[in-house]
């Protein structure tokens, strides 16, 4: 950069340089040049990582303005244990990565090659952590809004903790609590065998029929009494906005007056929060898995020893994105896993 | 391209000698073109390709036109109509008109501009075009699909329930998206880190400011318009929710999201587009360039207000009257670099010794047309005009003064400008003028009466008019009719240059920057020596050389071999 004229250094040093160096294009003069031009476009890139997820971030900010609530409530479902090692393993990895930096500009090849894979090995054991906790979400039902089905208790899985949570009630309460906190109002004031039920999976809105949503029979009805909890959360809850109100089609038992008792419970739409959680989560494990793949290409390539001081760019550039992975996971953390 | 290559007598210097081994010549055969790295053919890679999508543009334009020519339906049924305008505006925009200048002239010049050997990245260059091919791919199967029919702004919650074919055309365009990015860090890195020995940032020529703001706005931008794609797919294919309303949804949203990417890209289209009037017109006009700096800081300008006013294109959305008239205040702001250019490249002809040569005439047509489509642009950025302009012709006249008016009308200016150096052939400059002046009739003709039909409230994309715009509409297809024809026969001397065209000299033009010092064709590498960098606006030193078709330096002897 700079003002001074021209950006490439001149003189004789370019033909001595291409000579000493096989990994010097043709078009640059030093490897230096080559090595700079590498990094500022990977910084670019890196810029335009951040505003691919800044859309998300800011579909996060818009709906957790407009329903804070919704995010108070869906966020107990996620397991803080499970996050936070996957922080603390991410955090390592890059530590591993700066490391292996270092190594390759040292030219120890063994320790960068140790490196490299200790940070693939970080990656591996966060996506597997992260499918513990995706698989927990697909078998309670609680995905992004058109898959939204939460199944509760009585089931296979028995409560989970963060269940029982959500419903202000104990553990052994039975069945129903669950829907009664979520989305049993549009059973609601149905015909009996029909009374409240976990909502059909997807309420595709276009093509359901409005008038008459259909609910799973096999499931019992359930409506949790106004406990102590749930009276607290509506005095916290009036301080709040109002949260919109979706369509007539989604509002069928409001007539009945069981709706008042069962929304206090639980935020309408609580689908919001998990299809925000899956796309900035799943856009995030995309990164992971392209991370790896590239940690991957460089760990072949050092354990042909071809990293060294001369040459270590692919080893920095990786390093980099390594480290915006991380940064962008130290943000999702917090924003997902840890709201008051 | 490529058998004709031949040695010209020496007695003038480097300057005007054709070299045998010339980017042309090189290297033989298909797979030397499909897997080059050399970006003078990635450039004429990207040069077929993004013209070919404007035949195709063209053709669906001109199928749009025929069916205004009556009142009802006159040739296709009104599903078909839809299909048609949204993949006019979908292959004009996505696929012709943002990579085109970029991708074609800009890959092209900008490393002989730089006095560089290439681009930072060749491998991601030709990645870049790749990209492009595989969403060209994309959007083309859509069409085999039965085409979409969203408009190509792919607005929900109409676009997530529309039974058409849009995520292959969505998915197309996020392809598109990352050529885009691919080509923005190419340049902006290039810029950086490869000018050439004496070339400061105040000597690169204008054209390289543009490709420089280009690539900001490629770079910044293009990344929300991937995540906007990505969430319209996941809310067609997963229903996410997050656009829809039936899921507590905001399709407002969405319109956010799109615009604060599409209206920089607008400037996308645009910038590249100022950069070569800004080499054009001192070139003809014998003329250094007026106000250089302002020129120059213009286009940044542009490109850091251009995120600031997407919504411009929400006023009648909703949004808060405070929003609207911020928004507002940013569209009238960011007239102003604009302006300060045109006022530039007007006191540069001042009192020069201006030649009309076809690359000129595009360029005053680009002057008068880009005029009126910017002050045009003014009416629907002040708020009350808008209420009624809004969805009318009036928009749709405004955004071809400026798309075709200014990006097409500079594009091909650059086209004739760079012909000789690109192909080493010079065309009929006397066609080349006719089929200005009927480029700019036709065009003109097409679009002028749009603002009329559209300020007595002709709604855009109408299928069906009422009879009162009968005039408007056969006037304005008859105009197009002209723009196709004269579109023809800019095409037909231009290929008859490759074949029959007189050998180019390496400066038909007296160009002051680098890529006029090196022969035409240019040699692989792009320079026999390394050059170095003077004023590129400064033609005192040059003559024209009748014995050779072009000019040369008048002080020759430094430059022998």
């Amino acid at each position: 950069m700079g003002m001074e004229a021209g950006s490439r250094p001149q003189g004789e040093s370019s033909m001595h340089a291409h000579a000493a160096n096989p990994y010097l294009a043709h078009h640059f003069d030093t490897p230096q040049q080559q090595f700079e031009s590498g990094k500022l476009a990977m910084w670019i890139f890196l810029a335009t990582e951040v505003l691919l997820f800044s859309g998300l971030f800011c579909a996060y900010a818009v709906y957790r303005a407009n329903h804070p609530e919704i995010f108070v409530w869906g966020h107990k479902y996620l397991d803080v244990t499970l996050g936070g090692i996957n922080t603390v393993i991410l955090i390592c990895s890059s530590l591993t990565m700066a490391w292996g930096v270092r190594a390759a500009q040292l030219g120890r090849k063994r320790l960068l090659v140790t490196c490299l894979s200790l940070t693939l090995l970080g990656g591996a054991g966060f996506l597997g952590i992260k499918y513990v906790e995706y698989k927990h979400k697909w078998h309670d039902g609680l995905l992004w809004a058109g898959q939204y089905n939460p199944r509760h208790g009585d089931t296979e899985s028995g409560h989970s903790p963060a269940e029982a949570l959500l419903a202000g009630t104990p553990a052994t309460q039975p069945a129903g609590a669950m829907q009664s906190a979520g989305m049993t109002p549009r059973g609601e004031g149905q015909p009996a065998g029909h009374a409240a039920g976990t909502i059909e999976p997807a309420l595709r809105p276009f093509t359901a029929s409005p008038a008459a949503p259909t609910v799973r029979p096999e499931a019992a009805a359930g409506q949790a009494p106004p406990t102590a909890h749930s009276e607290s959360l509506k005095a916290e809850r009036s301080m709040l906005p109002m949260a919109a109100v979706g369509p007539p089609g989604l509002r069928v038992s409001e007539q009945t007056g069981t709706y008042q008792l069962a929304a206090e419970q639980a935020p309408r739409q609580l689908w919001i929060f998990f299809s925000i959680y899956f796309l900035m989560t799943g856009l995030h494990a995309l990164h992971v898995i392209g991370g790896l793949g590239a940690i991957s290409w460089i760990l072949v390539r050092s354990a042909q020893g071809q990293f060294g001081p001369m040459y270590y760019t692919p080893v920095d550039l990786v390093g980099l994105y390594w480290h915006l992975v991380d940064v962008i996971w130290i943000f999702l953390f917090p924003l997902l896993y840890l709201i008051h | 391209m490529g058998e004709r290559s031949q040695i010209l007598p020496h007695e003038h210097g480097p300057q005007v000698q054709r070299l045998e081994d010339n980017y042309l010549t090189h290297t033989r055969g298909l797979s030397s073109w499909l897997f080059t790295l050399d970006h003078k053919r990635i450039g004429v890679l990207y040069m077929v390709s993004v013209l070919a999508s404007f035949l195709l543009g063209g053709v669906l334009a001109l199928l749009i036109r025929t069916e205004l020519l009556t009142p009802r339906q006159t040739i296709m049924s009104a599903d078909m109509y839809n299909v048609m305008f949204t993949l006019h505006g979908a292959v004009m925009i996505f696929l012709f008109i943002i990579p085109g200048i970029p991708g074609s002239l800009g890959n092209f010049v900008l490393p002989m501009m730089l006095g560089a050997k290439d681009v930072a990245f060749p491998r991601l260059n030709l990645a870049s075009y790749y990209m492009w091919v595989a969403g060209a791919i994309f959007v083309l199967a859509s069409i085999i699909g039965g085409g979409v029919d969203t408009g190509w702004t792919f607005y929900t919650p109409y676009s997530t329930t529309t039974n058409t074919a849009v995520i292959p055309v969505v998915f197309g365009a996020f392809l598109l998206g990352f050529s885009s990015i691919f080509t923005g860090i190419n340049f902006i890195v290039s810029i950086h880190k490869l000018r050439a020995p004496g070339m400061n940032w105040f000597r690169m020529p204008l054209m390289l400011w543009g490709l420089y703001a280009t690539a900001i706005i490629q770079v910044l931008a293009t990344p929300v318009l991937g995540i906007t794609l990505l969430l319209l797919i996941a809310e067609r294919a997963l229903h996410v929710g997050i656009f829809t309303p039936a899921y507590g949804g905001d399709p407002v949203l969405y319109q956010h999201f799109f615009w604060f990417y599409s209206h920089p890209a607008v400037y996308i289209m645009i910038v590249p587009a100022m950069g070569i009037i800004s080499e054009v017109i001192p070139v003809f006009s014998r003329k250094h360039i007026f106000g250089y700096k302002a020129i120059a800081y213009s286009s940044i300008a542009i490109a850091v207000i251009s995120f600031l006013v997407w919504g411009h294109h929400m006023f009648v959305s909703g949004q808060s009257p405070m929003a609207n008239a911020i928004f507002s205040f940013m569209t009238f702001a960011v007239a102003i670099p604009s302006a300060v250019k045109v006022f530039n490249w007007t006191a540069t002809m001042y009192k020069g010794s201006i030649s009309l040569a076809t690359p000129m005439c595009y360029a005053l047509g680009f002057l008068f047309l880009f005029a009126i489509g910017g002050l045009t642009g003014l009416f629907l950025g002040a708020l009350a005009t808008d209420i009624h302009l809004t969805d009318t012709y009036f928009v749709v006249a405004h955004f071809h003064y400026v798309m075709f008016g200014g990006t097409v009308m500079a594009f091909i200016a650059g086209i004739h400008y760079w012909w000789p150096k690109i192909t080493g052939r010079m065309y009929n400059d006397r066609l080349g003028q006719l089929g200005a002046l009927l480029v700019f009739i036709g065009f003109n003709a097409t679009f002028f009466v749009q603002f009329l039909a559209g300020t007595k409230g002709m709604p855009r994309r109408y299928f069906n008019y009422p009879s009162e715009y009968t005039f408007h509409n056969v006037f304005s297809t008859l105009g197009s009719y002209m723009l196709g024809a004269a579109f023809l026969l800019v095409a037909a001397y231009l290929l008859y240059s490759l074949v029959r065209g007189k050998p180019a000299p390496a400066n038909p033009w007296g160009g002051a920057s680098l890529e006029w010092k090196t022969p035409s064709p240019p040699p692989p590498e792009n320079f026999d020596h390394e050059p170095v960098a003077g004023d590129p606006y400064d033609y005192t030193y040059q003559e024209y050389d009748p014995a050779v078709g072009g000019y040369v330096d008048k002080d020759q002897v430094k430059r022998v071999s």
